[in-house]
């Protein structure tokens, strides 16, 4: 094609003499950005479930929105789930500086924050299934136990994650692989945060709306 | 929380008892006869030959992308040839069952096949074509040839890869199981709403296709993550997006789309799966279920689906008709603007698969607009074949019928696509074979691409070409089968036939029937051809060996740089790239003989056997779901976690090949081109049967020194 025309083939270079050295930390931390678009792709699916079967026909003639979520509850989980996130971003300070210490406490912090979340929420899901709203009562609970516990399942796979890091930047220090994991989890982490703002606030926020 | 259903469970062997195997039916007897039969002589032939340690070391544990595509496409060869059988069968019941004197036989009442049958059949034939079928085999195509073409040493992930191909396997193994043990899914590939329902289908065949589905969902997903972070991150010095060959544009375009939208499948098949598992109410009919939220998640991957298929195929075609007109390819960057804007554009399109379910006049309007939005870079692209073959010396190399075969057929799938974008014309054919006429045209494009890659790309990776009488008669059999079958069911579209048919009312029919059955009977010549080619290759291959790095003499981009077959190191020294067709560059300028003066040590990661283990685990979770063994799939999950967390505590460290090694393999390289085998160093190509062992890593070899 004419654009090559100028490459001269008397003196081009034929071959890459130093041989490229590709960044591994780069090249991880995007594949999991890629993976973090697909998981959003789920995130969206269960959203726009939600939000179809928000209709008051899916409540089957049983509890709606209004009746069914807790703001209050979930603002303390907000809190800690944002506090968890912080104490990552901790961590994250103590990596810069190759603080082993620091790490070990961030990760510790947002381990047990983490957790208290998931505590809140189940204490939140174990008083609903007492009023009898469980996810087999009408399509709308289906779809927002469905919702909120597709985040509590990335809580879950998060604290296992950082329980294994924990235990790796103990025993390995901060190798390439350690650093690169922990990047990705900062990612994974700050993702399940993201996701948990959509949920509280089409979910929780504007569903304390619908009273009716 | 676990719902209840019909039928005895016991904790050991959850749904699954003795009676679950279907004894009793003729037809899966003696399938299951010779299959066991076939895995007899397989495994006494590899055990004869003492092959096990080979096959474990070189292919099961495997990471190079060669041979996982390679073990792609054998995969999807052979679910191919399953989902053949499977429209053999329905076109010879719907031949068998015409008007209602028509005989039965084995239990039905016209024909040989009872309804339930029937729809397990027509259910497998589309999940197996589309799902387990041409995806691996495209997959396992990118697989081989993408790093190649952009002078990558290996994928970005080479343990994902493994990983990826190791999940479409357990998938595909349980979608095989349940032709012996339990049922498939009778509900459609698409897997019909509410019919899905525990309540309508409370066998396990919904169960097969759903795990099945959701577990090779995942992998394709992975498998597109990691085409993509190779495309991006992976390519030689000096080849910028614009000198990046166009297979690698539809890659990258197809694995967008797939990235994007398998998730979406994985999540609307989860939610049918809590719905039968979980109790839940999602596409209940009752109960504030929405069945119509199910067709439009499933259309939602599965129109994205069609272009993730066809867009490879646009890529296949894009590389072996300049090659066989001896040109370089006309209108390079509208073809790589019209690969992403295919892949765009594919999202905007998933209504057209039901106008009928009464979205109203300003929805249909709106995806009837967009799907004939698709024409616009197709026909780009279309024209730039054309114009690619106009004034090119044009040679009728296998490949190149293919692909001239596949042109054909691209415009008449293109244009009957057009008319299905109408919801007028669409109303009146909804739900008629017309559609199935259409859509078998449009999956043909990419089976005949398939095919022409098969034989474009096989002596790249074997060393030898295909036989090409064979190939020949395989290509010319195919095609009229191709016109015979499809001829006859557009006609019978038109004529008002229904599509899922296993008793036919009108014996007005069974004339284009015949001929169904006929374009059928041609399709089994043209297997027996192709099975015969790769036969009759492989016992010559001495005579059709490749002695250059180039096996046609006029093929213009980077993999046919490297020798063939292709070491397992890919390139000894990483190309630097000058032009867009680098290796016809080369070859026009005289430095297609330059080799490298240095080289230097290569960094390759180790075999492991943990994608094969979690595969594994996969398939446990998967059979313990279907059959409700609880303990079994908790043990798979438990499995994967571990062997995860397993995996992360290991770090790869792989091993180096000195430099020496490299200069004294590319010596024999040069000395003998084209030959394998024990002459040649033991690490040799990836030629399938005959190379040995790539270097085991020695203790301390290469590994980074611990902090």
């Amino acid at each position: 094609m004419s654009q090559d025309a100028h490459v001269d083939s008397a003196t081009a270079v034929l071959w890459d003499r130093g041989g490229t050295k590709h960044d591994m930390i780069a090249t991880r931390t995007f594949g999991f950005w890629l993976y973090l678009l697909s998981d959003a792709m789920i995130v969206s699916s269960l959203f726009a479930s939600y939000l179809v079967l928000g209709h008051r026909v899916n409540a089957a003639a049983g509890p709606s929105a209004g009746d069914v979520v807790h703001p209050i509850a979930a603002f303390w989980g907000t809190v800690l789930l944002f506090s968890a996130i912080l104490a990552y971003g901790g961590a994250m300070v103590g990596l810069k500086r190759g603080d082993r210490r620091a790490v070990l406490a961030g990760l510790g912090g947002a381990f047990v924050l983490g957790a208290g979340f998931l505590f809140v929420e189940g204490r939140d899901f174990a008083e609903l299934a007492l009023h009898g709203m469980v996810p087999e009562r009408s399509g709308y609970l289906s779809a927002f136990y469905t919702l909120v516990l597709y985040h509590g399942a990335h809580l879950v796979f998060g604290l296992l994650w950082i329980a294994v890091m924990m235990a790796q930047v103990a025993r390995q220090g901060f190798t390439a692989n350690v650093i690169y994991r922990l990047l990705n989890l900062k990612l994974f982490w700050f993702f399940q945060g993201f996701v948990w703002i959509y949920v509280f606030s089409f979910v929780y926020l504007t569903g304390a709306l619908h009273v009716h | 929380m676990l719902v209840d259903y019909p039928g005895p469970w016991t904790f050991l062997l959850g749904r699954l008892d003795a009676r679950e195997i279907p004894l009793q039916n003729p037809i899966l007897l003696w399938t299951f006869v010779l299959v066991s039969v076939g895995a007899v002589a397989v495994i006494g032939a590899v055990t004869y030959y003492g092959s096990w340690g080979y096959l474990w070391r070189e292919w099961l544990t495997s990471l190079d992308h060669k041979r996982i595509g390679v073990m792609y496409c054998l995969l999807g060869v052979a679910m191919m040839f399953r989902g053949f059988i499977d429209g053999v069968m329905m076109r010879t019941q719907q031949l068998m069952a015409v008007g209602p004197k028509s005989p039965g036989y084995m239990g039905a009442l016209h024909g040989y096949l009872p309804p339930y049958h029937f729809g397990q059949i027509y259910s497998a034939h589309g999940t197996i074509m589309i799902l387990f079928a041409i995806t691996p085999i495209l997959v396992g195509i990118m697989n081989i040839i993408v790093p190649l073409q952009i002078g990558a040493r290996d994928m970005a992930y080479p343990y994902l890869n493994a990983m990826s191909f190791w999940l479409t396997a357990a998938a595909t193994g349980l979608v095989m199981i349940s032709l012996f043990v339990g049922d498939f899914s009778h509900a459609g590939w698409v897997g019909l709403s509410p019919l899905t329902e525990l309540a309508y289908s409370p066998g396990v065949g919904v169960d097969y296709w759903s795990w099945a589905v959701q577990i090779g969902g995942v992998g394709t997903t992975l498998a597109s993550i990691n085409i993509i972070a190779t495309i991006i991150k992976m390519r030689a010095p000096g080849m910028s997006w614009t000198r990046m060959p166009i297979f690698c544009w539809t890659a990258l375009s197809a694995s967008v789309v797939g990235l994007s939208s398998f998730p979406v499948l994985t999540a609307a098949v989860a939610l049918l799966s809590l719905d039968r598992y979980a109790g839940t109410h999602f596409f209940t009919p009752g109960l504030g279920g929405n069945l119509m939220l199910y067709t439009d998640l499933f259309w939602i991957w599965g129109h994205p689906e069609v272009y993730y298929v066809v867009l490879p195929a646009f890529g296949i075609l894009s590389e072996i008709i300049p090659t066989f007109s001896e040109k370089p390819l006309f209108g390079y960057v509208t073809m790589a603007a019209a690969s992403i804007a295919i892949g765009g554009v594919s999202w905007s399109v998933w209504l057209h698969h039901f106008f009928t379910m009464g979205a109203g006049p300003g929805v249909n309007a709106f995806f009837s607009i967009a799907s004939m939005l698709v024409g616009i870079p197709t026909g780009v692209k279309v024209f730039n074949w054309a114009f690619t073959l106009y004034r090119g010396r044009v040679r009728f190399d296998v490949p190149m019928l293919w692909a001239l075969g596949a042109l054909v057929l691209l415009l008449t799938g293109g244009l009957t696509g057009m008319m299905l974008a109408m919801p007028a014309i669409n109303y009146t054919v909804h739900n008629s074979v017309f559609v199935v006429a259409h859509f078998h045209n449009m999956l043909n494009v990419v089976g005949f691409a398939c095919f022409g890659a098969i034989n474009y790309w096989f002596p790249k990776v074997f060393g030898f070409r295909l036989d090409e009488r064979t190939g020949k008669l395989a290509f010319w059999f195919f095609s009229a089968g191709t016109v015979v079958l499809f001829g006859s069911m557009y006609a019978l579209g038109f004529m008002g036939m229904p599509r899922r048919m296993d008793y036919i009312p009108f014996t007005s029919w069974r004339p284009l029937l015949m001929g169904e059955e006929a374009g059928i009977l041609l399709f089994l010549v043209a297997s027996y051809y192709f099975v015969k080619q790769l036969f009759v290759s492989i016992r010559d291959r001495a005579k059709n060996r490749v002695t250059a790095s180039d096996a046609w003499g006029t093929s213009r981009s980077l993999e046919w740089l490297t020798h063939s077959p292709v070491p397992f190191y890919n390139f000894a020294v990483q190309p630097h790239i000058n032009s867009r067709d680098e290796w016809a560059w080369r070859r026009e300028h005289g430095l297609g003989h330059v080799r490298p003066d240095r080289y230097e040590d290569i960094h390759l990661p180790d075999n492991t056997p943990l994608p094969v283990m979690l595969g594994a685990c996969a398939f446990a979770l998967g059979f313990g779901l279907v059959w409700r063994m609880y303990w079994l799939a908790a043990s798979g999950l438990v499995g994967i976690v571990v062997l995860v967390i397993a995996r992360s505590f290991q770090d790869g460290p792989g091993h180096t090949v000195p430099g020496a090694r490299i200069r004294q393999m590319e010596a024999s390289y040069a000395a003998a081109p084209g030959e394998v085998g024990a002459a040649r160093d033991p690490v040799g190509g990836v030629a399938a049967w005959q190379t040995a062992s790539a270097p085991r890593p020695r203790a301390g070899d290469g590994r980074p020194a611990r902090p």
